[in-house]
């Protein structure tokens, strides 16, 4: 069943269309991939279905509910969140005040509020942090912050915006690992991502964007094969 | 040491409870009203712009409407102007709405300017509006109820112990969370599913109302207003950001702090220095910029600073 539909999707920035009909489907229980290369309309998509962006054409359903010119918090409330690529953390809060403050969407008092963000800090092994001031925290922590920060959301369909990027190969393997146990736990994601290790090892499906269209849908092996994928990232030469 | 810490707010207010039973003049019977008044504007200035970041130059112009709330009534109803205290509420909660559905939409300086212009905006109206406001003239109560300070003082130091708690526990709650993710980050807070807009017309509308309140009190204690002295941008608006600049941005015993400091140098300057006249506000400007060099989160928020610098001095 499909928990998010993107129907036809069009974002116009004046004349130029930084996305072009795109559609895919996420289903539940998945994580599908966004990939292509830069100034493809990845986080313009995430910016339009998260309701940063009322897209100019076009519809997105989410649990068959359409939610195209809805705002973020509203959309949040339906059960969806997000992380950012450049991260943006609640900058003078500590690390647990942080997921509190996010966790408060689905929380009736400040007690059960902090008792949920304790546990977002125990999946996302942000616990020993939980006290320091989240503007100095390094970026491998942060990164896994806006993680916990959108966990504590509690949502159905977590979008994450290159969560991975800038991470040492030892983060980059503890952040696998953490996206796994999300998955355990009902959690459908759809992730935006460069690393292709870790788009090969994590992902069911894989959408492909270039210059704002759709080229390719597909596992990651029918991807990995695709020639319109391959040219796309290396060039003509090399399809 | 924590103990001290603990009982120290007690012992405090414990004192301000039995300061009148000391023999002290009416002068500074006075200054402590001031001292007392200016920190519930501070407290009201810092739930805004402290916790969550909407920095409003335009404080008098929620004061003025209080403080005319009160004055109006009277000139025009003769209804007792301390009935301007609940009238208050419903005209600055109506203009803090009005207000907020047009400058809530803009961030950063240009709310800043945006408060700005309000305040000096009801500033030129009533003082134009001569025939509802009496204009440049003024209001004056015929008679002031007491004429004994002791009760004013009561009063207003009721009101700040109440303004004081309220505010305490709205930073506590879900709202104080919600008020500093959005000064942090509102996009970010935003996309976590808070309804920014909602949240930040809450934090005006209270602020507002505190402060409006003050303002109702004012026109019950000096008897006298007129739109210089109640809308007035240098003496209201920016003195409360002083205040709050001076004791502490975000902390909760900040405003307070500041508001001593505040209406003590005003006060010290004016009895002392008579032919500064209006520049002793120069002295204010400098004091700001030291203030922002040397202490930028204030007395309060820098005080493990201050105490490193005086410690240093005393070993050497």
């Amino acid at each position: 069943m499909s928990l998010l539909k993107v129907e036809n999707v069009s974002m116009f920035f004046g004349g130029l269309a930084a996305l072009t009909d795109v559609s895919f489907e996420v289903n539940k229980g998945e994580i599908v991939a966004l990939i292509g290369p830069n100034g493809a309309g990845k986080t313009t998509m995430f910016n339009c279905i998260n309701g940063f962006y009322n897209p100019s054409r076009g519809k997105l359903l989410f649990n068959s509910e359409d939610i195209s010119g809805k705002k973020p918090y509203q959309v949040c409330m339906k059960g969806m969140a997000r992380t950012f690529q450049v991260v943006k953390p609640l900058q003078r809060m500590s690390v647990l005040d942080n997921v509190i403050a996010s966790s408060f969407l689905r929380s009736k008092n400040k007690h059960e509020a902090e008792k949920n963000a304790m546990e977002v800090l125990e999946l996302t092994g942000l616990v020993e942090d939980k006290d320091i001031i989240s503007k100095g925290l390094p970026l491998g922590k942060r990164k896994r912050l806006e993680i916990a920060r959108a966990l504590a959301t509690k949502p159905e369909l977590l979008l994450l915006d290159e969560s991975f990027a800038g991470l040492n190969p030892a983060e980059l393997n503890q952040s696998i690992e953490i996206i796994r146990k999300i998955k355990e736990q009902g959690i459908t994601i759809l992730i935006i991502e460069h690393h292709m290790k870790v788009i090969m090892s994590i992902s069911d499906r894989i959408v492909v964007l270039c210059y704002g269209q759709k080229i390719a849908e597909g596992t990651p092996s029918q991807i990995g094969n695709n020639p319109e994928v391959i040219e796309a990232y290396l060039g003509e030469a090399h399809a | 040491m924590d103990k001290v810490k603990k009982y120290l707010p007690y012992v405090f207010l414990g004192f301000l409870f039995i300061l009148p039973l000391l023999p002290i003049s009416s002068y500074y019977m006075h200054i402590f009203i001031l001292c007392i008044m200016w920190s519930v504007i501070g407290m009201a200035w810092n739930l805004l712009s402290g916790y969550t970041g909407q920095v409003s130059f335009g404080h008098a112009a929620f004061f003025g409407m209080g403080a005319y709330s009160a004055g109006l009534i009277y000139f025009h109803l003769k209804i007792n102007a301390w009935w301007g205290i609940p009238l208050s509420i419903i005209t600055v909660l109506i203009f803090s709405l009005i207000l907020g559905f047009i400058v809530l939409r803009l961030r950063g300086p240009y709310f800043a300017l945006a408060t700005l212009a309000s305040g000096e905006i009801l500033r030129i109206t009533s003082e134009n509006l001569t025939g509802f406001t009496q204009g440049d003239l003024g209001i004056m109560l015929e008679k002031r109820t007491w004429v004994d300070k002791t009760y004013y003082y009561y009063i207003i130091l009721v009101f700040a112990i109440a303004v004081a708690f309220t505010i305490q526990r709205i930073v506590k709650s879900r709202w104080g969370y919600y008020f500093v993710a959005i000064r942090e980050n509102q996009d970010a807070a935003e996309s976590l599913g808070i309804n920014t807009t909602l949240y930040k017309t809450i934090a005006l509308s209270v602020s507002a109302v505190i402060t409006g309140l003050a303002g109702a009190f004012y026109t019950n204690y000096m008897g006298y207003i007129d739109p210089k002295v109640v809308f007035a941008l240098h003496d209201i608006s920016i003195i409360t950001i002083m205040v709050v600049m001076v004791g502490g941005v975000a902390t909760y015993w900040g405003p307070t702090v500041g508001a001593i400091i505040m209406v003590l140098l005003a006060e010290i300057i004016r009895s002392n220095f008579k032919q500064l006249e209006a520049a002793h506000q120069t002295l204010f400007g400098v004091l700001l910029i030291v203030i922002i060099i040397f202490l930028p989160n204030g007395i309060v928020g820098d005080f493990d600073k201050i105490k490193k610098i005086f410690r240093f001095g005393g070993k050497s």
